[in-house]
């Protein structure tokens, strides 16, 4: 598997107001000297406290904003922008109220300049993919937090790009309805192929879906650790999170998420 | 499956037809009823002596002088002066502002610079400026157009700039992850988000508009509901008085009415706020 995404040392920096100083501007480092790579066709997870710069790094890939310092590489070639080859899914679904669920794959299919009459076989397929066939013309209001979430992944992966960027995409869901998108969200990545970067702060969900997790700590945010999960066949075992392999690499990611903690309490 | 969708589609219109008579009949007696009780109150108080009927005459005698005026034509021509002034001036204004203010909305620097000057003569009643456009443009058609455009023009204009500025930052970033051009973005996400609270604007000018205008013609016309209703109190033609003033309620909800429902149309895909 070839490396598809390198972080090389990456810092974002925010200018913001000095709290100390009445009318000062500070500079704030929300992500400190990252580096990682993503292999091609990978699965990874990254896990982090609020505010240790996920959002931050996810806009970053996405070429929505740019490092202070470093570069982030995609396929050997520096991001500099937003781009078809990245597809990316909000926490708050951010579907388009005027669309129907079709209308809103449409939108990324009008974007990347595919032909009006493949439209229609297009966003079909997408839309049976995450099981909303009969839903196509509802408009986002009239559809469940768990199926707006679905629209809004078949609209990223309708347009057909290498990577899929997730930024907390379950996190405001019922604990069944994300049990049951996670695993849906993989048997997808086994069909597709496709590169995922899926940021969360849940611990069993970075467990269950990564094939790596990065841990973050925060202030600033930087790389604690990239534990490998050695879990295969997640699909297969209906009760996985009960695995003993499972409940191991759990507990290793969260003893590593709260070591700070810890180490402030004994002391 | 055709036959079976058909079939389908037709149980469902004859559903449709056996249970809506009803509920349309409930719908208009629960709408209908207070409005009726206005005008038998309006019918007997005069009669039974409540109020003078030299200064307000009996809904019936209300309702046969505006039947006579309906029947001579006379209604109509003064209907139609209003409607056509304040039509003109309302589709000037929202010809103008919504481009205006999709453009200042759109560009920080423009909006701050303009924001100032907009307050002001937002502030300004349109009405206080009415000798000014009779100077400036005569007591013809332009000087009523031109006030009723002024009155349209502020809360259009300001109530899009807002709409702009406050299109969810979300949707914008979830549109430029898939890389459009600003143009599209402008039109496919900025435009369409806007609507609503473009329309709160466009349905406050379309009250604006009428006020403005039955004002406007008492002052200084030959022709028109506004100038109608002066002239009849002056000739103490009572009934006639109030026969102006009911078609200027009618032109009122025409107005409001066709704005509900083109508002409807440009967003069916609001969550009804009443379900
Ligand atoms: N545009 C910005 N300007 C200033 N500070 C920001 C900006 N975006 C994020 N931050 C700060 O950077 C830190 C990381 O934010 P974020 O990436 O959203 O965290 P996370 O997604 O992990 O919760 C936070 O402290 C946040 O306040
Ligand atoms: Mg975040």
């Amino acid at each position: 598997m070839g490396e598809k995404i390198k972080v090389d040392r990456v810092t974002k920096t925010f200018v913001v107001r000095d709290s100390d100083q009445k009318g000062a501007r500070k500079e704030f480092t929300a992500i400190s000297n990252m580096e990682f790579s993503v292999k091609e066709g990978e699965f990874l997870t990254i896990v982090g406290p609020s505010g240790c710069g996920k959002s931050t790094l996810l806009d970053l890939l996405g070429g929505l904003s740019t490092p202070t310092k470093g570069r982030i590489l995609l396929d050997g070639q520096e991001i500099k922008g937003p781009g078809l080859d990245r597809g990316t899914v909000f926490q708050q679904y951010a579907l388009f109220p005027w669309k129907t669920a079709r209308g809103n794959i449409e939108f990324g299919l009008e974007a990347k300049g595919i032909p009006k009459r493949e439209w229609r076989a297009q966003s079909d397929h997408y839309l049976e993919l995450v099981g909303l066939k009969s839903f196509a013309d509802r408009y986002p209001h009239e559809l469940s937090g768990g199926m707006k979430q679905r629209v809004a992944i078949a609209r990223s992966l309708a347009f057909n790009p290498d990577v899929l960027l997730m930024d907390e995409p379950f996190a405001a869901l019922d604990a069944q309805t994300r049990e049951t998108l996670q695993s849906e969200l993989l048997r997808i990545w086994e069909k597709t192929k496709k590169t995922i970067i899926f940021i969360t702060h849940g611990i069993d969900e970075a467990v269950y879906l990564g094939q790596r997790v990065v841990i973050l700590s925060a202030n600033p945010g930087r790389i604690k650790k990239i534990v490998e999960i050695p879990l295969k066949h997640r699909l297969a075992d209906a009760d996985i999170r009960s695995n003993p392999e499972f409940v191991k690499a759990r507990h290793q990611v969260w003893s590593l998420l709260h070591e700070d903690e810890y180490a402030g309490l004994y002391i | 499956m055709v036959a079976i969708s058909k079939q389908v589609k037709s149980a469902k219109r004859l559903h449709k037809l056996t249970i809506n008579p009803l509920l349309a009949l409930q719908k208009l007696v629960k709408q209908s009823i207070v409005l009726l009780l206005f005008f038998v109150v309006w019918e007997i108080a005069p009669r039974i002596g409540l109020v003078d009927p030299a200064f307000f005459p009996a809904f019936s005698e209300v309702a046969s002088a505006w039947w006579n005026m309906l029947l001579s034509n006379e209604l109509f021509s003064h209907f139609s002066a209003s409607i056509t002034r304040s039509i003109a001036g309302f589709g000037l204004a929202i010809a103008i502002a919504i481009p205006l203010g999709l453009v200042i909305g759109w560009y920080p620097i423009a909006r701050d610079l303009l924001n100032p000057i907009l307050e002001l003569f937002r502030n300004t009643a349109a009405l206080a400026l009415l000798p000014v456009f009779i100077l400036l443009l005569g007591i013809g058609e332009t000087s009523k157009i031109a006030i009723v455009f002024f009155a349209c023009t502020w809360p259009i204009l300001l109530n899009t700039i807002a709409a702009v500025r406050n299109v969810d930052p979300l949707l914008i970033k979830s549109a430029r992850s898939m890389n459009i051009s600003s143009f599209s973005l402008f039109y496919k996400v900025i435009l369409p988000a806007s609507i609503p609270t473009m329309f709160t604007g466009i349905r406050m000018a379309g009250t604006g508009a009428i006020l403005v205008l039955i004002a406007a013609e008492m002052v200084g016309a030959k022709e028109g509901l506004g100038y109608f209703i002066t002239y009849s109190q002056y000739n103490f033609m009572i009934p006639e008085m109030y026969a102006g003033i009911l078609t200027i309620s009618i032109l009122g909800l025409i107005i409001n009415y066709g704005l509900l429902a083109l508002e409807k149309r440009l967003s069916r895909w609001k969550q009804d706020p009443t379900v």
